[in-house]
């Protein structure tokens, strides 16, 4: 690695329905609050932040240029803007790679979506290929039913064990005051809930939600002397998988085993279980938690269900996942992947109250997009302290 | 600093007003062959891939995903961007920002759209502020038209010189067998064009066009290997603009500098160039109207303010001459969005190659300037030279 990476400061809304908000105000509240905590300044002589990679999508913001409405708040004005088009945990990966390039010391991040004020499911109908896909009427939850459905019939996941996940979730973002959805539930809650699209129920999917996250990273010498408690970007991978989901073993999440082999590669993590300390993944359904362990090495193949069941995923456990309570309790796409980042780096700052995880050193982070998560983008974060 | 990157392979389609004979999958792969083609590559060289358009033209939402396949992206990191009519540009800039890691020895850059399935100024309607500005409906013409007749109000240009700019660009897209519009254009025609708004004419902006061009980048080490003379990318720079500044300037108390002038400023500074009109041999600047020329020239200091129409009015700009602008036939010509800011990088590093055909300027070219623009006035550039 060309220069070492780490993460200075990080700033969140509090998640939830922001219909009093324009979509600029969402943005610029961690925005100006990370500015706040870090005392750093957009400027141009190396003194401060040198440039700015924001993360949104024109379709949810419903706006040809979705960075044209952060841009001042963002830093933007007159000065170096790029926005990734994909999930939050990209721009990160980006703004990492920019900085190990040696053109930037100093980089703002910031996604933001309000998910709210908008028709998701034709969104998610238009990322179909349009000749053959798109007129099937599909939408991402349809079709992760299908991966559901052939996940859990393929290593007997029960209904039971996915709801046990909605259940960790949605009680660990009891003591995260940024969670959107905080709620003691039952399994039988959420087996009670209304069925979206068989086998997912609506408590299994994640809620609408609005909100935004903002984080500064830069180069070592610069973050050694900015924070006392720098985060280290220690890997970093993402990939690819094939569009049409027919062409794809939907159990098999192939791209993000590609992309967490990358990231540990780089890490020098060979056994992600023992190693790291703490896991944050987007897990827009609840399945998706075990099938995403799984792919991130965390458990063999179908022993995703199990595992939760044991509760080695909780806090207090052998491997936390989404200590935070993670998408389930409610975070917008776009901003998913920046969040599970923020929340891992505010664990290895010992700063997450009472849902910190004692003594964590090492996490990985994951975000995804696409249909039934073609895309994949996997990074590691070591306590720099 | 990081690893030094050059572009080692450049491929494009032949862009067209309509291409009913391909989908976008199939338009995005005739670049993406031609540009490892052209650097003597297969797929499995290429480490990374970055890949761009305006997503609501089309209205394929994480279009990455769909065209995986088409673009070489299968199993592979890569991610998209969009930054508007920049988008291009910022692409290049991800891909060189990536190979300048270290943690990639290539990147494939590609951008690309089709706007005969596309809604194009439907969707750059939605560019604009929703509770004050979109009810507009304004696309972009009326920003060149406000930028036209403040330049002739300033300066003493004529509307005869910005049609013998429109005159010279399809003289150069003439020479150019990618470019889209290749008429034989007199004065008379662009001055007797429709007016859309005035002083805008018709055959003064930009078409919209389908079309892709893809770039192979390499780290030093394989660009010294490469089939194909490597040109560096030396340097590069973006500067955005808040948005509101087009209300009539009420956020800022003084008219400030321009993205182009701060982008272009830090660029020459960082890069000891102090007369860019002697020091940079040949420029592919995004002007998506030839209204937007005589500022550009002016904004990117190749000449004084005010002296931009005197030396298209001696046609200094053209191919043999000293100063040669777009001679791809530019933007103007040629406007498929999200890849106009990648064929810019491309003409610049054809012609830096001298594999530019009948568009090769007669001077020795070994410096370049390519930039995109977008937005509101939104630009990146960047710093080519045949010299490491």
């Amino acid at each position: 690695m060309a220069r070492r990476v780490g993460i200075v400061g990080v700033a969140q809304t509090k998640f939830g329905i922001k219909a009093d908000l324009h979509l600029q105000d969402v943005a610029f509240e961690p925005v100006e609050k990370v500015l706040q905590e870090t005392g750093l300044k957009f400027i141009e002589d190396g003194t401060g932040i040198d440039a700015t990679i924001s993360c949104s999508s024109d379709h949810w913001d419903g706006w040809t240029i979705s960075s044209k409405n952060i841009v001042d708040g963002a830093g933007g004005h007159l000065r170096p803007e790029e926005k990734v088009a994909e999930d939050g945990a990209y721009a990160l990966y980006y703004a990492a790679l920019s900085i190990m390039g040696g053109h930037y010391d100093c980089i703002l991040l910031v996604a933001h979506t309000k998910e709210s004020q908008v028709e998701g499911r034709l969104i998610e109908n238009s990322g179909f290929e349009p000749m053959y896909l798109r007129m099937l009427g599909l939408d991402f939850t349809s079709c992760a039913a299908l991966q559901a459905r052939q996940y859990m019939e393929k290593y007997g996941i029960s209904a039971e064990q996915c709801a046990q996940v909605v259940v960790k979730n949605r009680r660990n973002a009891m003591e995260n005051p940024y969670a959107h959805m905080p709620e003691l539930l039952t399994v039988e809650d959420v087996l009670n809930s209304p069925m979206l699209s068989d086998p997912i129920r609506l408590l299994d999917a994640k809620p609408y939600s609005d909100g935004a996250v903002a984080m500064i990273v830069a180069a070592e010498e610069k973050a050694k002397k900015w924070t006392g408690k720098p985060v280290w970007i220690e890997g970093l991978g993402c990939c690819h998988d094939r569009h049409y989901p027919g062409y794809r073993d939907l159990t098999d999440p192939l791209s993000l085993k590609e992309a967490a082999k990358r990231s540990y590669r780089m890490a020098g993590i060979s056994n992600p279980r023992r190693e790291l300390d703490l896991v944050e993944l987007s897990e827009y359904y609840s399945y998706q938690e075990l099938l995403w362990s799984e792919g991130l090495g965390l458990c063999e193949e179908g022993e995703g269900g199990r595992m939760v069941e044991s509760g080695v995923t909780s806090i207090g456990g052998e491997i936390p996942i989404n200590a935070s309570g993670g998408l389930l309790s409610g975070v917008p796409v776009n901003v998913a992947g920046l969040n599970r980042a923020a929340e891992a780096a505010i664990q290895l700052r010992e700063e997450a109250g009472k849902r910190q995880i004692d003594g964590a050193k090492k996490a990985v982070v994951h975000g995804t997009g696409g249909v039934c998560g073609q895309m994949h983008c996997v990074i590691n974060l070591r306590r720099g302290f | 600093m990081g690893e030094r990157v050059a572009i080692i392979g450049i491929g494009q389609t032949d862009h067209r007003f309509v291409r009913p004979d391909v989908s976008h999958d199939d338009l995005i792969n005739e670049a993406v062959r031609k540009a490892l083609q052209d650097a003597e590559m297969t797929i499995k060289d290429i480490d990374t891939v970055i890949i761009d358009n305006m997503d609501l033209f089309e209205g394929h939402y994480l279009a990455d995903g769909m065209t995986v396949d088409s673009a070489g992206m299968y199993m592979k990191p890569g991610l998209k961007m969009n930054t508007g009519g920049t988008s291009g540009g910022t692409a290049v800039a991800t891909g060189w920002h990536h190979v300048a890691s270290g943690v990639f020895d290539t990147a494939l850059v590609i951008g690309w759209q089709k706007q005969d399935a596309s809604a194009s100024i439907a969707a750059l309607v939605t560019a604009r502020e929703p509770l004050y500005d979109r009810g507009m409906a304004a696309g972009a013409v009326g920003i060149f038209a406000t930028m036209g007749l403040r330049y002739m109000q300033e300066t003493g240009c004529q509307e005869e010189h910005a049609a013998l700019a429109r005159v010279i660009m399809a003289d150069n897209a003439r020479r150019n067998p990618h470019a889209h519009l290749k008429p034989e254009l007199t004065l008379k025609d662009v001055l007797e064009s429709r007016v859309l708004v005035w002083p805008v004419r018709l055959l003064h902006m930009s078409p919209t066009s389908c079309g892709a061009c893809a770039l192979v980048l390499a780290n030093e080490e394989r660009a010294k290997k490469a089939a194909k003379k490597p040109v560096w990318i030396k340097d590069g720079e973006t500067a955005h603009r808040e948005q509101s500044v087009w209300r009539g300037g009420c956020v800022e108390p003084q008219p400030t500098m321009t993205a182009i002038e701060v982008a272009a400023s830090r660029l020459y500074k960082r890069n000891g160039i102090s007369k860019p009109a002697r020091d940079i041999d040949v420029w592919e600047l995004y002007t998506p109207s030839s209204w937007a020329l005589f500022p550009w020239m002016e904004l990117f200091f190749i000449c004084e303010k005010g002296e931009a129409w005197k030396l298209v009015e001696k046609e200094a700009i053209r191919i043999e001459r000293e100063i040669p602008i777009e001679p791809s036939g530019g933007v103007v010509s040629t406007n498929p969005i999200g890849a106009s800011g990648v064929i810019r990088v491309a003409e610049a590093a054809l012609q830096l190659r001298g594999e530019a055909g009948e568009r090769q300027v007669t001077k020795k070219a070994d410096t370049a300037v390519a930039s995109a623009w977008g937005a509101c006035h939104w630009i990146v550039m960047f710093y080519l030279s045949n010299r490491l």
